[in-house]
């Protein structure tokens, strides 16, 4: 760490979300990133110029969303111009990364959060279009497609530059033709990570896509094959006595029943990873809206595809993790999809060098998010009204 | 019990540091026994009662080789139980440098650093159960003053299970303020607690100066206290303690207890507070 000269920032009477466990500690931030106080004390002979009360509060690193398709009538995978998560950075999601297609994957590269910007986007989480039909979901059937000529159809499909800089991961069905040959190719030549979903894979093939380096499951549960005793299909990776994968799991109490929700979670604790999967219609009244081409429906808190009882995306209610202590349940907010992607060097941890964004207050980089100095959020909301 | 100490602490410092010019300049301890009393020191810093902006600090040892950051350094201890909790600046604190390249010349300086100050106001210390202050192990010189000190086996066994166990982890040589160093101080106030603690105590006050039970040498000082629990009494004589439990009672009947610290403050000679 080099010296700076800049105002360090102290956060006290506060828990702390730290190895595991939530203890009584200061937080220090300078220049955005969290320091070692000692460090500042015995060799920088500097005390903190601003100090600030959490009153009691718990701080935990900033909640990583890996699962987000908009929010407040934008949808990521088509409102190119303002992709910008607003109002989520007000709810405590300071690093996201919505679903895409490839013309938006430009839009959707790496990024520093800040009042500015909102949310750190990380890369992109792309869904599709190398998904099975059985389980598209939300996808339009028309767009799927396989990768029965290897690593050139990913190419034209996303431009393997487009998945180099700006992908952070690609959700894919592992038994759709083609892919589970492209699978190690793929990592190879772009380094992105791999996650099997939208899927009908049997247990084998999800384990197959597994050992070849698919080390994550999208939203477990939904768009997969149900567990059944004898090929419990992608579910059943869970139960692996070997290596298990990560896994994204919506728990608004809705896509997943709470029960299910325990299964995995005692099944496989560390590889939890909290997801909303929300989508455009995200904190909008009740109503009918679009997601992508499709027409949706908001009511009672849900968002159905027009006129069938099918979910699309979540609203807002990431809420507790059924059962889960405090800490288990910030840290499959932060922790776990931090190591999913590998980046808790400075994600998803409270650790010395690690950016500081963190709850409860919100902050990006060590500044404070507030319903004044939230510069995209006046405009948002005009936006919205328009609408 | 540990109220004591802290609350006499900060009478003493409120009392008697007038801001930047004249700071007040105390003598630190690490250890299980100050642990209480910091915390004390911590929650009347949190509650408004006392600021440490103007109190300059000297610790009374350091491992020689520990890196700074090692969890188990005096720097570390002192940084976990006071120092963050704390306004205290700095520049204001001072522990010696076990990793100096001249340890000795370190050690002067310490002690020049201590003169340049005036002298320590009050030094607060713990002991061992062999009696030893700071690192002035039995057999230390009572004239000694700060300097490079081996740790006896017995300190160094006591030592092993902050090192995981492993007896060569532990560190064999210490830089330590003199027992003269702590004497030179105008008060001496020294903590000493639990059964374990029992034989150094009887050593301490029932026995004469001894240079085997350093911390003895705190007889011939004139305004020292001990503060000790009912643990430590074990070893007493029934009529020691009844005597220094009688100074307390004669205290409290003749200016009563809310007076007890401006008579701390004026005492001389050997008391207990218990």
């Amino acid at each position: 760490m080099s010296k700076s000269a800049s105002p360090i920032t102290q956060f006290y009477n506060c828990r702390i979300l730290r190895d595991h466990k939530l203890v009584e500690d200061y937080l220090y931030v300078q220049d955005g990133k969290i320091i070692d106080p000692a460090k500042m004390f015995w060799e920088e002979n500097r005390v903190p110029d601003v100090r600030i009360d959490c009153k009691g509060g718990i701080v935990s690193p900033g909640y990583i969303d890996v699962q987000l398709n908009g929010a407040y009538g934008f949808d990521f995978s088509n409102d190119t111009e303002i992709i910008q998560e607003a109002g989520l950075l007000l709810q405590g999601c300071t690093a996201s990364r919505p679903d895409v297609y490839r013309k938006v994957l430009p839009y959707l590269g790496p990024r520093e959060g800040s009042l500015e910007n909102g949310a750190a986007i990380l890369g992109a989480h792309v869904e599709g279009p190398f998904i099975s039909p059985l389980k598209k979901g939300a996808h339009e059937e028309a767009t799927l497609r396989t990768a029965k000529n290897g690593l050139a159809d990913f190419d034209e499909c996303y431009g393997l530059d487009n998945l180099r800089k700006n992908v952070a991961y690609v959700t894919m069905a592992p038994e759709v033709e083609g892919i589970m040959d492209s699978i190690p190719q793929l990592i190879e030549a772009t380094g992105i990570n791999i996650s099997s979903g939208h899927s009908n894979a049997s247990t084998a093939q999800a384990n197959e896509a597994h050992k070849k380096g698919a080390k994550m499951v999208t939203h477990l549960f939904n768009a997969m094959a149900a567990f059944h005793q004898r090929d419990p299909g992608i579910i059943g990776l869970l139960g692996a006595s070997e290596s298990r994968p990560y896994y994204g799991i919506i728990c608004d109490g809705v896509h997943v029943h709470p029960h299910s929700v325990m299964i995995a979670y005692y099944a496989h604790p560390t590889g939890a990873c909290l997801v909303t999967d929300a989508m455009s219609a995200q904190c909008l009244p009740e109503g009918y809206y679009k997601l992508g081409n499709m027409d949706v429906d908001v009511h009672n808190g849900h968002v159905y595809i027009k006129g069938t009882n099918t979910i699309a995306g979540s609203i807002r209610h990431a809420g507790p993790f059924t059962g889960a202590s405090k800490v288990e349940a910030l840290e499959n907010a932060t922790l776990h999809p931090a190591q999913m992607l590998g980046i808790t060097d400075r994600k998803g941890t409270l650790q010395f060098g690690a950016d500081a964004d963190v709850l409860e207050r919100v902050f990006i980089g060590g500044t404070e998010v507030t319903e004044d100095n939230v510069k995209f959020h006046h405009n948002i909301q005009k936006e919205v009204a328009a609408n | 019990m540990l109220h004591a100490p802290a609350q006499y602490f900060s009478l003493a410092s409120t009392s008697s540091s007038p801001p930047a010019e004249r700071p007040f300049v105390i003598g630190l301890p690490t250890g299980a026994s100050p642990i209480g009393v910091y915390k004390r020191l911590v929650n009347l810093y949190n509650d408004g009662k006392v600021s440490f902006k103007h109190v300059v600090s000297f610790n009374m040892d350091e491992y020689v080789g520990l890196p700074r950051d090692h969890p188990e350094s005096y720097h570390s201890f002192m940084w976990n139980h006071l120092f963050k909790h704390i306004d205290i600046p700095p520049e204001n604190v001072n522990i010696l440098n076990g990793n100096a390249d001249d340890l000795q010349e370190e050690c002067q300086q310490y002690e020049d650093k201590i003169k340049s100050y005036g002298g320590i106001e009050l030094f607060m210390g713990g002991i061992g159960p062999d009696g030893h202050i700071a690192f002035n192990e039995p057999g230390s010189s009572l004239q000694s003053r700060t300097r490079v000190k081996t740790l006896a086996y017995e300190t160094i066994l006591a030592n092993a299970r902050f090192f995981g166990g492993d007896v060569s982890k532990v560190p064999k040589l210490a830089l330590t303020v003199g027992v003269g160093t702590v004497m030179d101080a105008r008060e001496v106030v020294v903590i000493i607690t639990g059964a374990n603690k029992a034989i150094a105590l009887a050593k301490c006050i029932e026995e004469g100066v001894n240079h085997m039970w350093t911390v003895s040498a705190i007889q011939t000082h004139p305004r020292s206290l001990v503060v000790c629990d009912d643990d430590a009494t074990l070893e007493l004589h029934v009529k020691t303690v009844r005597y220094f439990k009688s100074i307390e009672q004669v205290q409290d009947e003749m200016i009563g207890r809310e007076n007890l610290e401006v008579l701390h403050r004026k005492q001389t000679g050997l008391g207990a507070s218990i």
